[in-house]
């Protein structure tokens, strides 16, 4: 069980998940401590491991930087649920194995603070808070694979 | 069926004869730029699977340029591990402090970005490349680190849209107008996952720089790849720029191409361009918006450091003063030498102006440059996100070299064309 952190927006971007004046560092923890800052100070304080982000279009826009990733990992979220993703950090999250869900009207159908569920092989989330399942389409098995695998490199090893 | 000059690549790439959006392949890569930010944690990743190597050292182009000269101790250990690589696996282009610079500025101008090739970089806008009619996109560590070792990357092949640059630009109007046009009329994801590919008799008048511009913003409408067709404009560029390996091949589309969309952009009808805060999309005619008051003016970047850009501040600037603080930023050692050589380092410190050396510095908020609370920034940039330059409550107004250098003239938004 998981909550949601809704965010009724679009485009949230790069610089919001980790900012640039953090870039200095790869260290996992430390760019936990920043995640999603700029958008939201308490988001860090508030977020407890398992947590989910739930977002509208267009999430992880901008630049390149996997610390995007690597940031909300470290702030141990387990998955984000968006209308759609930017296709940089899309692969990025696939890449690092984190799940990325696109999910159309993703913000009307989880609230922030409901509990959710989620089955990421049959693509469902259970809604505890609302009592409704919610079918999303699941990533494909290739993907699924490598992100159980823990990432691409250590797919790539494992092969 | 025809194809566009995305597919063709693409396929001659993954050493096929034609493929189709939505395929999924597997291309062979001709160029790699790594910087200071994403290479580092690329390469601890290889240390620690055990595939420690890389697939051609020749064919690999490191430079240092977000936080290059590194401005503090974190930032130097990260110079530090993108240094004792490069030496360790002898990496032929490898541009130290001194000669490193803003890397979309550094490798076209340094001759490692060829037609028909495909180019990868840990940095979204490695899109720039593809003003050189190369494929040409950004990507995260992971698969920078998988590259430099395989060579190889897979691809799903990318719908493509068709933007028309009709019309000649009027005074004042410049190639960062266009594109900031172009992604305030489809939006920061109005071409999500797709190859952005300007033609048009606009174009065709447009020097290599101009056109790096528009292809560098191609992310910013969330497209894979932006890319311009060969031309005279870009043979001439290459014969003064190549060194070891001038051989390239041509790929054009094809006249029965497929395009998703086809946008028209009417380009005697555009004015100078400012776009508000938080997003790259929103652009406003200066009509619209001259005497909002600014803080800092900054000049720089992949957008817009290059040579010409500094030229056209220049002229604005000319026996002017500065009313804001205004940062001069050359996007690489030959630019800031051809600027000094030129004498515009002598009008920009007569106006008053402080002259950075090449770095992407304050663009993305590292440093030289950073905006405190409240604070407004016209600059030639390519982002204005939240907290993009400095305090998440300062604000990024992106424009062109020519609306920069007459707001900062100013000291606030400022219509270029009084000046010229």
């Amino acid at each position: 069980m998981s909550k949601a952190h809704t965010y009724k927006k679009d485009h949230i971007n790069t610089d919001e998940i980790i900012p640039a004046r953090y870039l200095n560092t790869d260290d996992v923890a430390e760019l936990a401590a920043h995640c999603m800052e700029d958008l939201d100070t308490e988001f860090v304080n508030k977020c407890v491991p398992g947590d989910c982000i739930v977002a509208g279009d267009d999430f992880g826009c901008g630049s390149s930087r996997e610390h995007a990733v690597w940031a909300l990992q470290g702030a141990k979220i387990g998955a984000v649920i968006a209308q759609n993703f930017a296709r940089i950090f899309y692969r990025n999250c696939i890449n690092c194995g984190f799940y990325p869900i696109e999910l159309a009207n993703a913000p009307e159908l989880i609230a922030d603070g409901d509990e959710i569920e989620i089955d990421y092989k049959a693509g469902v989330i259970d809604n505890k808070t609302q009592g409704k399942k919610i079918e999303f389409k699941p990533l494909p098995d290739f993907a699924l694979e490598i992100i159980n695998d823990g990432g691409l490199l250590e797919h790539i090893k494992k092969k | 069926m025809g194809m566009t000059i995305t597919e063709k690549i693409l396929a001659a790439s993954a050493g096929k004869k034609c493929v189709e959006p939505g395929d999924l392949i597997n291309a062979k890569i001709d160029c790699i730029m790594c910087h200071d930010v994403t290479t580092p944690p690329a390469i601890s990743m290889l240390k620690a699977a055990g595939i420690d190597r890389v697939f051609d050292n020749e064919k690999i182009v490191v430079t240092p340029d977000h936080f290059q000269p590194a401005k503090d101790i974190k930032s130097a250990e990260l110079h530090k591990r993108l240094d004792s690589w490069a030496k360790e696996k002898n990496i032929k282009h490898y541009y130290k402090v001194g000669k490193a610079g803003v890397c979309h500025a550094l490798l076209p101008e340094q001759g490692h970005i060829r037609p028909g090739e495909v180019i990868i970089g840990g940095d979204s806008h490695t899109c720039t490349y593809g003003a050189f009619a190369a494929f040409s996109t950004g990507i995260g560590s992971t698969d920078l680190a998988a590259a430099i070792a395989t060579g190889e990357i897979w691809f799903k092949v990318p719908s493509s849209i068709k933007f028309v640059l009709n019309g000649t630009f009027g005074k004042g109007v410049y190639s960062k107008d266009v594109i900031l046009e172009v992604i305030a009329q489809i939006g920061t994801d109005g071409a999500l996952y797709k190859a952005m590919e300007f033609v048009g008799p606009a174009l065709k008048k447009m020097s290599m720089e101009a056109r790096m511009t528009i292809t560098n913003m191609a992310i910013e409408a969330g497209g894979k790849n932006g890319i311009i067709a060969f031309d005279e404009v870009t043979k001439k560029y290459l014969d003064e720029h190549l060194k070891d390996k001038k051989d390239y091949t041509i790929y054009e589309s094809d006249p029965d191409a497929k395009y998703e969309r086809v946008v028209e952009i009417d380009c005697s009808k555009l004015e100078p361009t400012v776009t508000f805060p938080h997003l790259p999309s929103g652009g406003k005619p200066i009509g619209q918006c001259s005497g909002i008051e600014m803080d800092q003016a900054y000049i720089g970047s992949c957008t817009n450091g290059r040579i010409e850009d500094l030229r056209i501040a220049a002229e604005i600037m000319k026996g002017k003063e500065v009313a804001i603080r205004t940062i001069i930023v050359p996007a690489t050692p030959e630019i800031w030498k051809q600027a000094k050589d030129e004498g515009l380092f002598d009008i920009f410190y007569e106006a008053g102006c402080v002259i950075s050396a090449p770095t992407c510095g304050a663009c993305l908020g590292g440093f030289m440059g950073i905006l405190a609370a409240g604070e407004k920034c016209i600059s030639t940039t390519n982002r204005n996100f939240i907290g993009r330059m400095g305090s998440p409550k300062s604000e990024v107004y992106l424009a062109s070299p020519a609306t920069a250098a007459a707001s900062a003239v100013e000291g606030k938004l400022t219509d270029c064309r009084r000046f010229l």
